[in-house]
């Protein structure tokens, strides 16, 4: 299991769009993938769940990632986040 | 005694008038059924049964959100369209659908409290943010679960009706419009909304009469009751009187006849019978608007709202995107000019989580955001410089208070240049420059700021409500707004004389341009240009063409000799029953 910390960069947050890129990213690994924030914990891989976060810029959340690939998938969705959902 | 003879109490209601027109007809109450969702306990062999049912209203869903988008993109363009998209996302959410299917094998329970309870609790933690968008998404997912539910109870929303009818409702959802558009709608009245909202942006672009912001419409009227609509007044009748269906049938007569004359005047200029031009051009917010403002004989765009580039966005749109937009205004209306305003937004737009404003009207708005933000109007300057190669598009600043912020945002333009020309993009070198004048101060500093604009334009909305210290959406004092305060038109006589010593032309765009009855005192005030909400604009260049400029003038100089707005009223009331006994506006 990996675990990591990651801020929202992007300046109108988790919002609908950069939830479905999240989404999608997350689909394309085997692994698991939750978000924890503010003693939520959310399935990544569901559009609905990251949706409900309501992740403000700014907002620090933790990833948690276990799987097969999980090295991969938790270097590609962090990076997608350090890129700000590429906004 | 039979029913017949049980005539219904009159109500008379007054609302926002958001689309111009009457109509007479029958109510037909829309109403969102909440499907009631029972609890009940099923069998080992019924829990494929539940699975399949969910199943074949996620696919039945997804087909008419499919077909409501589809429409939507056509009716309204992509961007709006835009609004249903999470609702589709959320249909194909496999996590959620797992989650549900998984609930109904293990509490044994029917699918529809399933999914009711699962959709439910993310909807019930979104309402609890407190942010605007999260509880617009909170109510799509509200809208979503009654769409699945209903469709497992096979039930339908009743969205083809009989026959031509008004619909009444308490809010209308973008959805609900293009779902209700396919039957005869002959107007639209509801409880909310302002003349932005979605059913009166929709219901202008289809030419069907609306009334928003009623208050409680959907409370006093019911299905099959006869009601009245007046979109030029906002007045709204429920079981009406035979002498109101009489007067009204009169009054739309009457209209249909005045505009079908107003129409031969399209391709004519707004010129007095001696010969004094003026240029009459129209105010918009959407591009959809652009084909109307054609048709309706508009000269131009006095103002373009660049804000409705942020609606059902929580970002902002990049330089790129402003571009596209910008580029197909200017290209429709060319050879015509456009009059595009920088965002004219409050600091909540910017800045979500800054605490609130106690006076916003006193606040970060306009250009005070605009330098505060150098980035967001430099972005917004490069696309409208881009857009410029053609000559016909002009910027112009909102909220500006003194001659140094003109100064600092003209700055701003030749940043703007400068980057351009480094990445060797052409764009008017020359681009005009205009002055929105809304603040007293600025109206004041008139003779200042005119050096250093190109043209000002009369935003009167705000210059009345800060010049009388009113604020019209306060009940309380609303009544004493009135454009026709004295102190009002010796300001406007003010800025008009300050722009022409310095050969600088002065418009008008706020809603006293688009007044009738405002329209001879205007322009014998010495006004260039009227900007005006489409639908008005034949109606104000029919009063042009049939006044002498000589007439007005003296009318302009009576009123400011006057004591009280009430003055002034009956001032202009008698020169509309001299010069114009054939304008059929009401006077009263």
């Amino acid at each position: 299991m990996i675990e990591r910390e990651v801020t929202i960069l992007n300046r109108s947050g988790l919002h609908t769009r950069p939830a479905a890129v999240l989404v999608k990213t997350a689909a394309k690994f085997e692994s698991d993938f939750f978000i924890y924030k503010d003693g939520m914990e959310i399935n990544g891989k569901s559009i609905i769940g990251v949706m409900t976060l309501a992740a403000e810029q700014g907002a620090k959340l933790l990833l948690r990632f276990s799987g097969p690939d999980e090295e991969e998938a938790a270097k590609t969705v962090v990076e997608l986040f350090n890129r700000g959902f590429d906004e | 005694m039979t029913d017949s003879t049980i005539t219904k109490k009159e109500i008379i209601l007054k609302g926002i008038p958001a689309s111009p027109g009457i109509a007479i007809g029958p109510v037909y109450l829309f109403v969102k059924d909440i499907p009631v969702v029972e609890q009940r306990s099923i069998d080992e062999k019924e829990i494929e049964i539940e699975k399949l049912r969910l199943q074949s209203a996620i696919d039945k869903s997804k087909k008419e959100l499919h077909k409501i988008t589809l429409f939507a993109q056509e009716k309204i363009g992509d961007a709006k369209a835009k609004i249903l998209e999470a609702q589709m996302m959320v249909l194909e959410d496999e996590i959620l659908l797992g989650a549900i299917r998984g609930r109904i094998e293990k509490e044994k329970k029917n699918a529809e409290f399933i999914v009711s309870d699962e959709i439910g609790k993310y909807a019930a933690i979104m309402l609890k943010a407190h942010d605007e968008y999260m509880h617009e998404r909170a109510h799509d997912m509200e809208d979503l679960k009654h769409r699945i539910i209903r469709n497992m109870m096979h039930e339908r929303l009743v969205s083809k009706l009989e026959g031509s009818i008004i619909i009444v409702a308490h809010t209308l959802t973008p959805a609900d419009t293009m779902i209700l558009s396919r039957n005869h709608v002959l107007g639209y009245a509801t409880d909310l909304g302002g003349i932005t909202s979605h059913a009166a942006l929709f219901s202008r672009s289809l030419k069907i009469p609306a009334v928003v912001g009623l208050g409680d419409v959907s409370r006093s009227a019911t299905s099959g009751d006869t009601i009245i609509l007046d979109g030029y007044t906002g007045n709204v009748i429920i079981n009406p009187v035979p002498e109101h269906i009489h007067e009204y049938e009169k009054k739309r007569a009457r209209m249909l006849q005045f505009e079908e004359k107003l129409a031969n005047l399209r391709n004519l200029p707004a010129e007095t019978k001696d010969g004094h031009r003026i240029e009459l051009s129209a105010n918009i917010e959407l591009t959809d608007e652009l084909e109307y403002v054609v048709v309706q004989g508009s000269e131009g765009v006095g103002l373009y709202r660049t804000e409705s580039l942020l609606l059902d966005r929580d970002d902002f749109p990049t330089e790129e995107e402003q571009y596209n937009e910008y580029k197909k205004i200017v290209e429709r209306v060319y050879p015509n000019r456009v009059i595009m305003r920088t965002f004219d937004i409050g600091g909540d737009k910017v800045a979500p989580e800054m605490a609130e404003e106690a006076n916003p009207f006193l606040g970060w708005r306009g250009i005070r955001v605009g330098l505060d933000r150098p980035e967001l109007l430099l972005n917004q300057l490069r696309a409208m410089l881009r857009a410029s190669t053609k000559k016909n598009l002009c910027i112009m600043f909102p909220m500006v208070t003194n001659v140094e912020e003109v100064k600092k945002a003209k700055a701003y333009i030749r940043t703007a240049k400068a980057d351009l020309r480094a990445r060797g993009i052409k764009f008017n070198e020359r681009i005009p420059v205009g002055v929105m004048i809304e603040v007293p101060a600025a109206a004041l500093m008139v003779d200042k700021i005119s050096k250093e604009a190109d043209f000002l334009s009369i935003g009167s909305n705000d210059l009345t409500q800060y010049m009388l210290a009113v604020d019209r959406g306060n009940p309380l004092v609303a009544k004493l707004y009135n454009e026709f305060d004295p102190s009002i038109l010796i300001t406007l006589k003010h800025v008009i004389d300050g722009g022409h010593k310095y050969g600088k032309w002065v418009g008008i765009c706020g809603e006293m341009a688009g007044y009738p009855l405002a329209t001879p005192l205007l322009v014998g005030l010495g006004m260039d240009e009227l900007s005006v909400v489409p639908a008005i604009l034949p109606q104000i260049k029919k009063i042009v063409r049939s006044l002498n400029y000589s007439e007005m003038q003296t009318l302009a100089s009576n009123a400011l000799e006057c004591e009280t707005s009430k003055d002034v009223a009956l001032l202009v009331r008698k020169f509309f029953k001299k010069h114009l006994p054939d304008i059929p506006i009401e006077i009263e």
